[in-house]
């Protein structure tokens, strides 16, 4: 496993973790870009242009886009989040160089106005196919709720109505902003060689143009007011609870990821055993996000909704049992071994390696192995564990409830 | 690219298959017994996800707590449910905690405590889960295709029905579980880092003894209607619909794959491109391949909103119909080739997968495929044939399902 890294005279940044060994390669292009860089009236357009992203360039319309992709068997797709869109592909060695083509060339869309008004239909499509889920509603609800008046408390689909209202000179204009060099990483993963990597980087990108565009960085403390979104039709109540947490530059990280770990693993945590375990609910977990400058614990219950109330009641008095008594050791120890064997696991195939590899680049200018990240994990000690609580306690949450019951209150 | 395959049947039927991964530190197994919703009692939908929950609530000499505790020790990621044909159980750990991870699931499928106390909660967590599912239209409709256009026991659903959790006692579950849980039938694959001889020692210990029982005799029974409607206020309307095709032990499978990959299984594939980039009206199309041993069916989902749900149906009949009538042609082939075979070796760069892969190729064909027969089988592959193929399509035999606040005009 060797470690590249290089800026191209324009700013954009180059780097690859290979892995001689890998029967693939993964590639991506890492956009710092998202949600929380947009203004209120122009919600959801970073995940809107992520889609007219594919839809054509000078040279290539939307479906030359996907059969050049097909053609040599490239499994490719995007993600925009609060924080960042990312293209990737995978595909077999040898057509890395037709991969990169493809997605070095859609990265400089045409963004023609008929396109950007087809697929607005698509989009409103995929934010009615979230209306459909009560957990996205809630999670999208709980984070404006948390995160009011803070960029993170922005929703990453945007509404009908923003979505609507964009026009494609909008469009043009954010695309100008914060798609410049400087404010993308090129990572790749797997088995290539630094030499073709850096010479195709130079070829496909090293026209573009652009400049980097400063972030607005606020912090984030306290809680927001509690919801209810009444949803008569729904047979379970969704809830998502939100606390603040450790930010991405925060060495307290794997402290925090193994707190929500033990707390709120999908099995064998304490939410498991508390009301899994007993069929009180059907989902109960806690995860932690960190974003620049912010971070969340998120809570997440599924349950019948008449039990609503008693069950959150139950979440805040595990976390209030949890923070006075602390983790035992062995709860540490067991936590530790299930974070770093999904580690190896993820980090066995490139595309598992790509997407924290060029989110270390983009937010760290790091490169962290596997066994890096690894020892950082098992040094975490009680002490940090019960520290990150202190600075970062559980409780009060901000909590919104999605489905029938429309009484639920944050627990005291 | 063809692995090294090792492979073993106990004389009590248990099937175990082994693929060495050079390149990996870990180690998978994927294991599948025959005791999935096809065979439980046809009163009790249900019963086998609730056994497949209750044999992980302790077994062999650990209660409930320290099975998974001593699971997460061994950092072994596992899941673990029944499904319409198997009761599934899967794990991957590092390669080193391959054999005590065996060891516990050994005790989870041959010695559960079953302990009558769980069941009450077992019982309000599957309630729990079909209400949920209640909540998640495309799941729903989904599930509700499925049962509509197989025969009956092949459509079923392991989450059951709310009647049939209710009903089953400890006594039906426990009878589901003598009766299927067995090692005829069984199948282990193991695939990543791992001494083929320790393993097969380690396998003969834990299973050599286990008893074969009696056959379960599946008695079909027909399904339908095959033209339905689920009222429900949503958002958007879930198109889903199904017809047969041929199962993998057929020697038409390449082409049915072929075609149904062609029809929607990739960002280029008829569906997305006519339903999806040229006419804006959906996020989700797709078609995909199901199969059985004996049984298979292409299946089509997409979801939209109301007032384009009738032309969207309109459309993806119309793309199924012009697959039966006009073919396919050469890059769209080559296309479909391109992205199984690419599939197919990045499948071997994950232990959790190959193991998947080397239980299910057991099941649909009483062999493993060697993976250069298939990237053969897939090179051979004419238009011609395909289109001949797919002219045979039987759409009379079709099954549509729609969920959303309007029924739509049916084909």
């Amino acid at each position: 496993m060797t470690f590249h890294h290089e800026t191209l005279p324009n700013g954009l940044q180059v780097i690859l973790e290979r892995n001689e060994r890998a029967r693939s390669v993964a590639a991506g292009f890492f956009v710092r870009t998202g949600s929380r860089d947009e203004p209120p009236e122009l919600a959801g357009v970073s995940h809107f242009l992520e889609h007219m992203v594919f839809k054509g360039t000078p040279r290539r319309d939307a479906l030359a886009v996907n059969r050049d992709f097909d053609r040599i068997g490239a499994r490719h797709n995007a993600q925009t989040s609060e924080e960042d869109t990312i293209y990737h592909v995978s595909c077999l060695p040898e057509y890395l160089p037709a991969a990169l083509d493809v997605l070095a060339d859609i990265l400089r869309p045409r963004l023609d106005a008929e396109d950007f008004e087809t697929e607005k239909q698509v989009i409103i499509e995929e934010i009615k196919m979230y209306d459909d889920n009560p957990m996205m509603v809630a999670y999208e609800a709980a984070k404006a709720a948390h995160f009011s008046g803070h960029p993170l408390g922005g929703s990453v689909l945007g509404t009908e109505e923003t979505i609507s209202a964009l026009t494609v000179e909008q469009m043009r204009d954010y695309f100008t902003r914060h798609y410049g060099p400087p404010n993308v990483v090129l990572a790749v993963a797997g088995n290539a060689e630094w030499g073709l990597v850096l010479d195709l980087a130079s070829r496909l990108c090293g026209s573009w143009t652009g400049s980097g565009v400063p972030r607005a960085l606020p912090a984030h403390r306290g809680v927001g007011q509690p919801r209810a979104v009444l949803r008569e039709e729904d047979h379970q109540e969704t809830i998502v609870a939100v606390a603040d947490a450790p930010g991405l530059e925060s060495p307290d990280r794997h402290a925090a990821s193994l707190v929500a770990t033990m707390i709120g693993d999908h099995t064998g945590s304490r939410l498991y055993w508390e009301l899994i375990d007993p069929g009180l609910a059907d989902g109960a977990d806690l995860s932690f996000q960190d974003y620049q400058s912010a971070g969340a614990f998120y809570t997440f219950l599924s349950c019948d909704p008449p039990s609503a109330q008693a069950n959150l009641d139950r979440i805040a008095e595990v976390y209030r049992d949890f923070s006075d008594d602390g983790p035992t050791d062995d709860e540490l120890e067991r936590a530790k071994n299930k974070v770093l064997s999904r580690l190896v696991l993820r980090g066995e195939r490139p595309m598992g390696r790509l997407m924290p590899l060029g989110s270390d680049w983009t937010y760290r200018r790091a490169h962290i192995p596997v066994e890096k990240e690894i020892a950082a994990y098992s040094a975490v000690t009680l002490d940090d564990a019960r520290r990150v609580l202190e600075a970062y306690p559980l409780l009060p949450m901000t909590v919104v409830a999605v489905g029938p019951n429309v009484e639920v209150r944050p627990p005291v | 690219m063809t692995a090294e395959l090792f492979q073993h049947q106990f004389p009590n039927g248990l099937v175990l298959l082994a693929e060495p991964m050079p390149d990996v530190q870990s180690a998978a197994f994927s294991f599948l017994i025959p005791a999935g919703a096809a065979f439980e009692p046809a009163d009790r939908p249900g019963a086998a996800a609730m056994v497949g929950e209750w044999i992980i609530r302790g077994a062999g000499d650990r209660d409930s707590r320290s099975l998974l505790s001593v699971l997460d020790e061994l950092g072994v990621a596992h899941s673990e449910g029944a499904q319409t044909v198997h009761t599934s159980v899967s794990a991957a750990a590092l390669g080193k905690n391959l054999l005590p991870a065996l060891g516990i699931f050994a005790d989870v499928v041959r010695r559960p405590t079953l302990d009558e106390q769980e069941v009450e909660p077992i019982r309000a967590l599957c309630l729990q889960s079909l209400r949920s599912l209640e909540d998640d239209p495309g799941s729903k409709a989904l599930t509700e295709l499925r049962r509509r256009h197989f025969a009956d026991p092949w459509g079923r659903s392991a989450i059951g029905t709310v009647e049939g959790v209710t009903a089953a006692t400890p006594d039906d579950l426990r009878a589901h579980f003598r009766r299927a849980y067995r090692p005829d039938g069984a199948i282990l694959g193991v695939a990543g880092a791992f001494d083929w001889k320790a393993v097969k020692d380690e396998v003969a210990r834990l299973f050599g003894d286990w008893e074969p029982g009696a056959p379960t005799e599946i008695v079909e029974r027909p399904s339908g209607p095959s033209r339905s409607h689920i009222e429900q206020e949503t958002q958007q309307t879930q198109i889903a619909l199904a017809f047969p095709t041929v199962p993998v032990s057929h020697p038409d499978y390449y082409r049915a794959r072929a075609a149904a990959a062609i029809l929607g299984g990739y960002t280029s594939a008829r569906l997305f491109t006519e339903v999806r980039e040229k006419r804006g009206l959906c996020y989700s199309v797709f078609a995909s391949y199901e199969a059985f041993r004996d049984r298979a069916a292409v299946v089509c989902y997409a979801g939209t909103a109301p007032d384009r749900a009738q032309q969207t149906l309109d459309v993806t009949l119309e793309e199924i119909r012009r697959l039966v009538s006009g073919g396919v042609n050469q890059e769209e082939l080559d296309m479909m080739r391109a992205g199984l075979k690419s599939a197919l070796i990045m499948q071997q760069e994950s232990s959790m997968s190959r193991s998947g892969s080397l239980a299910s190729d057991w099941y649909h064909l009483g062999r493993v495929r060697p993976l250069d027969e298939v990237a053969a089988a897939l090179d051979a592959l004419t238009p011609e044939e395909v289109g001949d193929f797919a002219s045979g399509f039987d759409l009379d035999a079709m099954t549509i399902l729609t969920l959303g606040p309007e029924p739509l005009q049916l084909g």
